[in-house]
């Protein structure tokens, strides 16, 4: 298990909870993960093409990551953020 | 000009008229201060709005009513559903569409591009919305607003496969109920251009595979194009032959206006006739820009579209498009977005000119507001601007942005990308702003309490 930082557009699939648990090996099965306990929360920072919105961030251990393989431990901090979007 | 813009007075006053609005608590945790109502769902959703009294008729889904419904003017209370960048408000009428009060927001922030409402089963809303930082879906409630929750599959492209480009969904523009025949069933339509279709009242939404995946599919969206229209390439104005469901029509921003017979699996261009001046050959098959197509349900070989080299208008049986726009004042033009139709005389459609010269403003022509009607099938237009600004009134009016409602005189009211509310309750012949200071306006639709 990790810790994972949600930030406030997807709070409302956590309950308003600002940090969960979750288990993966990679970013990819974290978020299925994620989606599994929060459904819906996935596709809307991840496009159908597996790729990370335009407008979403994923930083581990405070290093952005682009791409879903990157791989976890259980020690790691997964932040989740939302990027500037414009007005 | 008169400018009317109000809230509800009491709890009361709301509930006597059937609508509500409330935040649920699980989003936004905090009470709607109108009515001090908390959440009463575990829903994770966010909104309540509700349509407590059952829907007489929907006139901003002519093309689903049956013919008895369609050719019976409305007498009961008006809604109108207002999509915004920003969120959804609702303003209402239920003194014969004298006053009118503004309700909301709900989904605040949310950018809403369409609300509609089942005229189907009366209880069945779906919104199309997506936020600055999150993907597109789609919110659904199956109890007139009373509770919502988001589409467990919304739109999506299929994967990709390897070495191929995927295509990505940007945002949910357009959702029709199918036809009457099939209850469940809605399509939609998205940015870029593909078609979805539901089966479940919205819930789960699979790929129309006969349009997303055709071979000719590339070519009649130009995918290839350097330039998208603004805001991203569009699939919209999807009808549905009142007389068949199998037989269906879309418009593609750019692409043209298409027809299939068989549900979705094959699909042909259907743009004979009509111009599109910003390509090399003026008249090609496909490439064209409607900007709204409108199919009336009483007759439903008639077609009328606005499109943005011009209106026309489509007798099937004559086969091809006329440019009936070409009869409006040449110091006006015939440029624009929205186009409404009467809901029970086919000779009648009303249109919202915007400037289209030079460097295209989409603005009223020379700041003068005003709306245009044709009771003729475009033989003739008239005019339509008292109540609407005459000096300095440089309106913006989106595709989706103007409606009818069912009522005789039939109402007729737009939004502005200003966030005004414009309305006329004698088909155009007086203008009223019933609101103003709203976000942009995406869309405008009209709905029907008893």
């Amino acid at each position: 298990m990790m810790k994972v930082f949600i930030p406030t557009p997807l709070r409302s699939y956590t309950g308003h909870v600002d940090e969960v648990d979750a288990h993966g090996s990679t970013v990819a099965e974290l978020l299925v993960n994620l989606d599994r306990r929060f459904p819906g929360i996935r596709f809307r920072m991840i496009d159908e093409q597996d790729a990370i919105r335009q407008h979403m961030r994923i930083f581990v251990n405070g290093e952005e990551v682009h791409g879903l393989d990157s791989r976890l431990t259980p020690a790691d901090e997964v932040q989740i953020l939302q990027a500037l979007s414009g007005g | 000009m008169t400018c009317k813009s109000h809230v509800c007075r009491t709890v009361r006053e709301v509930v006597d008229i059937g609508i509500r609005i409330v935040h649920i608590t699980t989003l936004y945790q905090e009470k709607w201060p109108l009515f001090g109502l908390l959440c009463h769902s575990v829903l994770r959703a966010s909104v309540v709005l509700q349509f407590n009294a059952p829907i007489d008729k929907q006139g901003g889904n002519q093309m689903n009513t049956s013919d008895k419904e369609a050719s019976t003017p409305s007498t009961g209370a008006v809604a109108l559903l207002i999509a915004t960048r920003k969120g959804v408000w609702v303003l209402k009428s239920r003194d014969g569409r004298r006053n009118w009060e503004l309700e909301g927001p709900a989904f605040l922030g949310h950018i809403t591009y369409h609300i509609v409402q089942d005229p189907r089963d009366r209880r069945t809303v779906l919104m199309a919305a997506r936020t600055g930082h999150l993907g597109p879906t789609v919110f659904r409630s199956t109890d007139n607003g009373n509770t919502w929750k988001e589409a467990s599959k919304p739109p999506a492209f299929r994967k990709a496969a390897e070495g191929e480009k995927g295509r990505v969904v940007d945002h949910v523009f357009w959702l029709t109920p199918a036809h009457p025949r099939e209850p469940n069933a809605w399509y939609a339509g998205t940015s870029p251009q593909g078609l979805f279709r539901s089966e479940d009242a919205g819930d789960t939404w699979e790929p129309v595979r006969g349009f997303n995946d055709h071979p000719m599919r590339p070519q009649w969206c130009g995918d290839e194009a350097p330039e998208g229209t603004p805001d991203g390439s569009k699939l919209h104005s999807i009808l549905i032959d009142p007389r068949d469901p199998h037989h269906l029509y879309l418009g593609l921003s750019g692409g043209g206006v298409f027809e299939s017979t068989d549900k979705g699996g094959d699909w042909k261009p259907l743009n004979g006739g009509c111009r599109a001046d910003f390509l090399p050959d003026p008249y090609p098959e496909y490439g064209h820009d409607p900007h709204c197509v409108r199919l009336h349900p009483l007759a439903p070989d008639i077609l009328y579209q606005q499109n943005h080299c011009g209106i026309y208008r489509m007798d099937r049986r004559e086969g091809s498009w006329r440019r009936i726009g070409e009869n409006m004042p040449k110091e006006v033009g015939d440029i624009g977005f929205p186009l409404v139709l009467h809901p029970r005389d086919p000779k009648t459609a009303w249109v919202f000119p915007m400037d289209g010269t030079e460097v295209w403003p989409r603005v009223s022509p020379g700041g003068k507001a005003a709306a245009y009607v044709t009771r003729d099938a475009g033989q003739t237009w008239q005019r339509l601007e008292r109540g609407l600004p005459q000096h300095q009134g440089w309106l913006t009016v989106k595709r989706q942005a103007m409606i009818g409602d069912a009522h005789e005189p039939v109402g007729i009211y737009f939004g502005t990308t200003g966030g005004e509310v414009w309305a006329s309750t004698d088909e155009g012949a007086e203008w009223m702003c019933i609101t103003r200071h709203l976000p942009e306006i995406y869309a405008v639709e009209s709905a029907e309490i008893a």
